[in-house]
């Protein structure tokens, strides 16, 4: 059997109306980052939450030899962690706590549920996130960037194989959208995690993405590394805008957008 | 390495602390609380002090048979069902805000509240007597009915595909509407003496207070208390979002149904028996956040503190007011409830 995450099959519906269409992704493979990308309504964001078994799907979700799709909400949460847009703000909780909460509420394998086995591990989460200095302050203090690797740090606390993200890096300034992925990145790769990540800056995804999945209207429009996937044609017809795809000076891809059609 | 340690020795001091000083706010509430009791205990018309008080009780003999009544029948059951009013209505709001993600969601702003006075009202108009009910339990009852119901259609409103939480709270202004409306009606039709009655029933007042209530009210707080406390950390994470939730392994539906069935037992009972007392259920557990914060685990607590502590002081207004008069504790409710609310809406912003 295959190592890695692959969806078979995915279709979701709202009502009538379907939104994911016979969608299959290719196996991704642990270590490596993946970004779906592509254009408002294609459906990233419904995709990403039918893998995380948040939006009732048909077809087959498989983590290696195991079969997500049919897991119980807390036995797919052992192995699989969703991060939403964004973390609430103006809770009176500290960021310790915040991180404590995500352990203490389901029994994650391997972390024992006693208060100083709580505290060491939600520590050393934010050490991980690079965040230790702000464990006493308020979820109500801190900026949206700050908020959002709180939020990272919830996730990683619990020891997942698989980091599912929806737009991370959406409501953030420069600094903290590189700073969110170069973290996201480093997780990836030390602790041999599989990421999906929704994201509207395709530069950002040509950046940090072993893998871009581009969606449209529901359906796999193309899937493979930034070089290979992004090109004209595919700007053209997936976000109807006319762009050229260029290397800069430091050999990273940039995609320079001209005008809409 | 060394460095780590000490860091990591600093973060869980800090931790401790925090919980420390929640810990100690509650312990602070419940000395408060103890006090606002004895106070409460001590003040009434009659003028019997707290020390002749405590003598009856310990030696009955003591005291003549009006001193009697007035500890066994007045003082102690009002007393302690303004506590365990306030910490029913109290720990109902704070698990609503909890589960509807919102800071304006409580028996009172919901409808329980109106819900349960129309099912009291229609009972007073066209009483039912049967040979085992008496015309007072049946309105307590058909007051609770209503209330539990009123609950249950929130509920059942919740579960519709499309029904965020925005269009559950404003079904529940709908209820409060719709309800107020046919109690006025009721009002309208009704003949003079049976209007006092209803007018009464709407003033919630702890006067209704006898011991089978009180004992009824004390079973339910004590068995729902746990359950509560139990939910807590789960309640926690919803707190920071309903799909963070569930995607850490929280089944959101299952915790929503049975806190909703905690709250219809915790405010039907309590409203049930000593009608519409309002605004507890929203500023108690608003108190209580800005003094522990938003971790569940002492929220809940706190907040049943602090709606026990509430409703005791009010109790204790009730009877100063006008002096020989007790007011219904509902009309200080609202009357205090209301600019607390106010200043909190408008010190904590949009943090509410």
């Amino acid at each position: 059997m295959s190592e890695g995450l692959s969806v078979h099959n995915a279709q979701v519906s709202y009502g009538r109306r379907q939104i994911v269409h016979d969608l299959s992704l290719p196996t991704l493979p642990h270590g490596s980052l993946t970004a779906l990308i592509g254009p408002n309504g294609a459906g990233k964001s419904t995709l990403l939450r039918a893998v995380a078994g948040l939006e009732k799907m048909q077809g087959v979700v498989r983590l290696g030899d195991l079969d997500l799709s049919a897991m119980s909400v807390a036995e797919r949460a052992r192995r699989v962690t969703y991060m939403p847009q964004n973390l609430p703000p103006g809770l009176s909780l500290s960021v310790m706590e915040s991180v404590i909460a995500a352990l203490r509420v389901a029994n994650v394998e391997g972390i024992p549920l006693s208060s100083d086995a709580c505290l060491r591990e939600a520590f050393d989460a934010l050490q991980r996130i690079g965040i230790a200095h702000l464990a006493d302050q308020l979820l109500s203090t801190l900026s949206g960037g700050q908020r959002q690797l709180v939020s990272l740090a919830q996730l990683i606390a619990r020891r997942p194989q698989v980091m599912l993200l929806d737009e991370p890096t959406s409501a953030l300034d420069l600094n903290y959208q590189l700073k969110v992925m170069d973290c996201v990145r480093d997780l990836v790769r030390e602790h041999n995690l599989i990421a999906v990540v929704v994201l509207h800056d395709i530069n950002l995804a040509a950046r940090f993405a072993d893998h871009i999945a581009v969606l449209r209207q529901g359906r796999l429009y193309a899937s493979g590394a930034a070089d290979d996937v992004l090109n004209p044609l595919l700007f053209a017809e997936v976000y109807r805008v006319r762009a050229r795809i260029e290397r800069c000076s430091q050999h990273t891809v940039q995609v320079l957008v001209d005008g809409a059609f | 390495m060394t460095t780590q340690t000490l860091d990591l020795a600093n973060a869980t001091d800090g931790y401790r602390r925090l919980l420390a000083r929640r810990a100690w706010l509650l312990g602070l509430l419940g000395t408060a609380l103890v006090c606002a009791i004895l106070v409460d205990l001590a003040s009434g018309p009659s003028g019997m002090g707290l020390l002749a008080l405590l003598d009856g009780i310990l030696h009955p003999s003591h005291l003549s048979a009006t001193d009697q009544v007035i500890i066994w029948n007045v003082r102690l059951p009002y007393a302690l069902m303004a506590v365990l009013v306030g910490c029913a209505l109290s720990l109902a709001g704070a698990e609503m805000q909890a589960i509807l993600n919102n800071p304006l969601a409580s028996p009172f702003t919901l409808g329980v509240s109106s819900a349960a006075a129309l099912g009291a009202s229609l009972v007073i108009v066209f009483p039912v007597t049967t040979l085992w009910v008496s015309a007072n339990t049946a309105i307590s009852l058909s007051a609770f009915i209503f209330a539990a119901a009123s609950v249950f259609l929130l509920q059942a409103m919740s579960r519709l595909r499309g029904a965020g939480v925005e269009s559950l709270v404003l079904f529940g202004i709908a209820l409060v509407f719709s309800c107020n409306a046919v109690v006025a009606l009721l009002q309208l039709v009704a003949t003079e003496d049976v209007l006092q009655q209803l007018v009464f029933w709407t003033l919630g007042s702890v006067t209704r207070a006898n011991w089978d209530k009180l004992g009824i009210l004390a079973l339910v707080v004590a068995v729902v208390l746990p359950f509560s406390f139990a939910a807590a950390p789960r309640l926690t994470l919803l707190r920071m979002g309903e799909d963070r939730a569930q995607s850490f392994g929280v089944d959101v539906k299952r915790l929503r149904f049975f806190s909703l069935l905690r709250i219809s037992l915790l405010s039907a009972t309590a409203v049930a028996f000593v009608g519409t007392i309002g605004f507890i259920g929203l500023v108690g557990p608003h108190i209580a956040r800005i003094l522990v914060g938003e971790d569940q685990r002492f929220l809940l607590p706190a907040s049943a503190l602090t709606g026990a502590l509430l409703l005791s002081l009010s109790s204790i207004a009730s009877k100063l007011i006008m002096p020989g008069v007790i007011v219904p504790v509902g009309i200080v409710t609202a009357l205090v409830g209301v600019p607390i609310f106010v200043v909190l809406v408008f010190k904590r912003g949009r943090q509410l």
